[in-house]
């Protein structure tokens, strides 16, 4: 009988055959191809046809400046976006895990903009940054901060900051969920014992809370880091890129490359530092994970 | 609090108001006439409205389908068996998760302009479902793992065999797993509808609502209170859908992070 047992749990080939349909998927619609870009960007494919041109893509790339202000912006762009979503969900998580009334239905409401098609998200705030009849223009006129009508999208400087600002609005809610669950996770007795030996609010959260969550806070930020890298919609919306390329992030230009001008070669060499850059992420990622992991496992 | 709901609100308020109310700078904080005329008004302003709510709804349905075909047998796998590659292979899986589709859209775009399978619903409904698989496989493998494996052994050993297993043992107590799933790919393929819409399709009649309306945003006066009454229609299912089983959605996405 225990044999037979044995074979219930141990069949291999059964195994893989439950796993190939979603595998051979998988290869067919995302390992092949990111192949076949990595081919491409050693051609000048586009709807005329191809050919072979070494490393041109790249040479033209990489020496062109457009091309590295492009990179820096990107990472500008990313780390103002990222660190405010974090620190505004940090915040955000505090203040929800507090004995606070009516919490359960404030931790819904900030979830809105994470559930919700982003590309419909931004529609609104195409509304709000209407620099006649938006809200926020509306406000400054009021106030006197602004001396008359102010397109948000369409200066060099505020598009950048109001894209960021709406990334900021799509990307903290899920960071903030985060957070709370691993809040929720630190054990009470923790906390207790602290309040007896009479620790002020703050120290409880900078030596209890704070140490406890930084696993989730590391993983978190690498995380956000990625999605907000990939990042599409929301400055496609928003500006398109524009005005004057000055919210145009890798993702964009390669998306304007590969399919706004049909020049799948140029787009695929920018493709391919995409890759390579997430590729980056990707391994920080895992390998932070894996060391996480562990220690559990030690404990 | 007031930053993220402040866009919703204010897309609420706009919809409700008449247009030269919009229409005045600097901007009127309040109306004395709102109504709900501008959800009227908006069938006729965007004609194609019904057809696009509708493309959504089923390439999201679809897609969400599909992805349970392919993930159910791959999930089960995981979850109960031991194989070489196991561990790496689900790493794998979260790693392409970090992937964009925007870095695939060169070599995809070519192949379905090859078949001739531009400007149709396949050609949104094929990537959709690749990058909805390796969260899902996540997700229904715990789901899984927490059906005890000793009901299974014991039927095993009673002599029922494995379809009989699946059909008695595994699908009644995975269901609440298969739903929940289920719903997160729905979402899933509703959000992500865009970037693939835009850029594999022309054709009105397959837009889904994002890029049905964002096509109108390019017109020198766009009418903004239908336009957000429109946005409010299509956020209103997902959102409609997400109130009601937060719980879950939220403890199956975060237990799987956190605990990681």
């Amino acid at each position: 009988m225990n044999q037979k047992l044995k074979s219930y749990n141990s069949q291999t080939y059964m195994a893989y055959a439950l796993i190939a349909p979603a595998a051979i998927y998988i290869i067919l619609i995302v390992a092949w191809p990111l192949l076949e870009t990595i081919r491409l960007s050693f051609t000048n494919s586009s709807l005329a046809g191809e050919d072979y041109v070494g490393l041109e893509n790249y040479q033209k790339m990489f020496s062109s400046k457009k091309f590295n202000g492009i990179v820096t912006r990107t990472f500008v762009w990313m780390f103002f976006s990222v660190s405010l979503k974090l620190i505004i969900g940090l915040i955000g998580a505090v203040l929800l895990n507090a004995n606070l009334k009516g919490r359960s239905i404030f931790r819904v409401l900030v979830m809105p903009p994470w559930v919700v098609p982003i590309a419909i998200g931004m529609l609104g705030w195409l509304w709000l940054y209407n620099g006649y009849f938006g809200i926020i223009a509306g406000v400054g006129m009021r106030t006197g901060i602004l001396d008359g009508p102010f397109g948000f999208l369409a200066y060099k400087q505020s598009a950048f900051i109001s894209t960021i600002i709406a990334d900021v609005w799509v990307g903290t809610p899920m960071v903030t969920v985060f957070f709370l669950a691993a809040m929720q996770g630190v054990p009470r007795d923790l906390y207790e014992a602290a309040y007896c030996d009479g620790a002020s609010k703050w120290d409880r959260f900078f030596k209890i809370t704070l140490p406890q969550i930084t696993p989730v806070i590391i993983t978190m930020s690498l995380l956000s880091a990625i999605w907000t890298f990939n990042s599409f919609e929301i400055i496609w919306i928003l500006t398109e890129g524009g005005p004057r390329g000055s919210t145009t992030t890798l993702i964009i230009d390669t998306y304007k490359q590969a399919l706004g001008n049909y020049k799948f070669g140029r787009g695929a060499a920018r493709a391919v530092v995409v890759m390579i850059l997430l590729m980056l992420f990707a391994g920080f990622y895992l390998a932070l994970l894996a060391r996480i992991n562990k220690k559990i496992s030690h404990e | 609090m007031t930053f993220i709901l402040l866009p919703f609100v204010e897309m609420f308020y706009a919809s409700l108001r008449p247009l030269d109310h919009l229409f005045r700078s600097p901007y009127q904080f309040y109306s004395d006439d709102l109504s709900f005329w501008a959800y009227r008004e908006m069938w006729n302003t965007v004609p194609m409205l019904p057809r696009y709510i509708f493309n959504s709804f089923f390439l999201a349905s679809v897609t969400s389908l599909i992805t349970l075909l392919f993930v159910i047998p791959a999930a089960y796998s995981y979850a109960r068996f031991k194989f070489p590659f196991k561990n790496s292979s689900l790493y794998i899986l979260l790693a392409i998760n970090m992937f964009s589709g925007a870095v695939l859209l060169i070599p995809l775009y070519k192949v379905l302009r090859t078949f001739g399978l531009l400007n149709t619903y396949q050609a949104m409904i094929v990537p959709g479902v690749a990058f909805l698989i390796p969260t899902s496989i996540w997700l229904l493998k715990s789901y899984f793992e927490k059906i005890p494996i000793d009901l299974e052994e014991a039927a095993f050993v009673d002599g029922a065999s494995r379809i009989q297993i699946l059909r008695h043992i595994i699908a009644p107590l995975s269901t609440p797993g298969l739903v929940v799933v289920g719903i997160y790919a729905f979402i899933g393929s509703y959000a992500q509808q865009f970037l693939f819409a835009i850029t594999f399709n022309q054709k009105k009649e397959y837009m889904p609502i994002p890029s049905g309306l964002y096509e109108f945003i390019g017109y020198t006066t766009v009418k903004w209170n239908e336009m957000m009454a429109a946005s409010l229609v299509g956020i209103a299912p997902v959102l409609i859908i997400f109130l009601f089983l937060q719980k879950y959605i939220v403890a199956g996405l975060t237990s799987g992070a956190v605990k990681n």
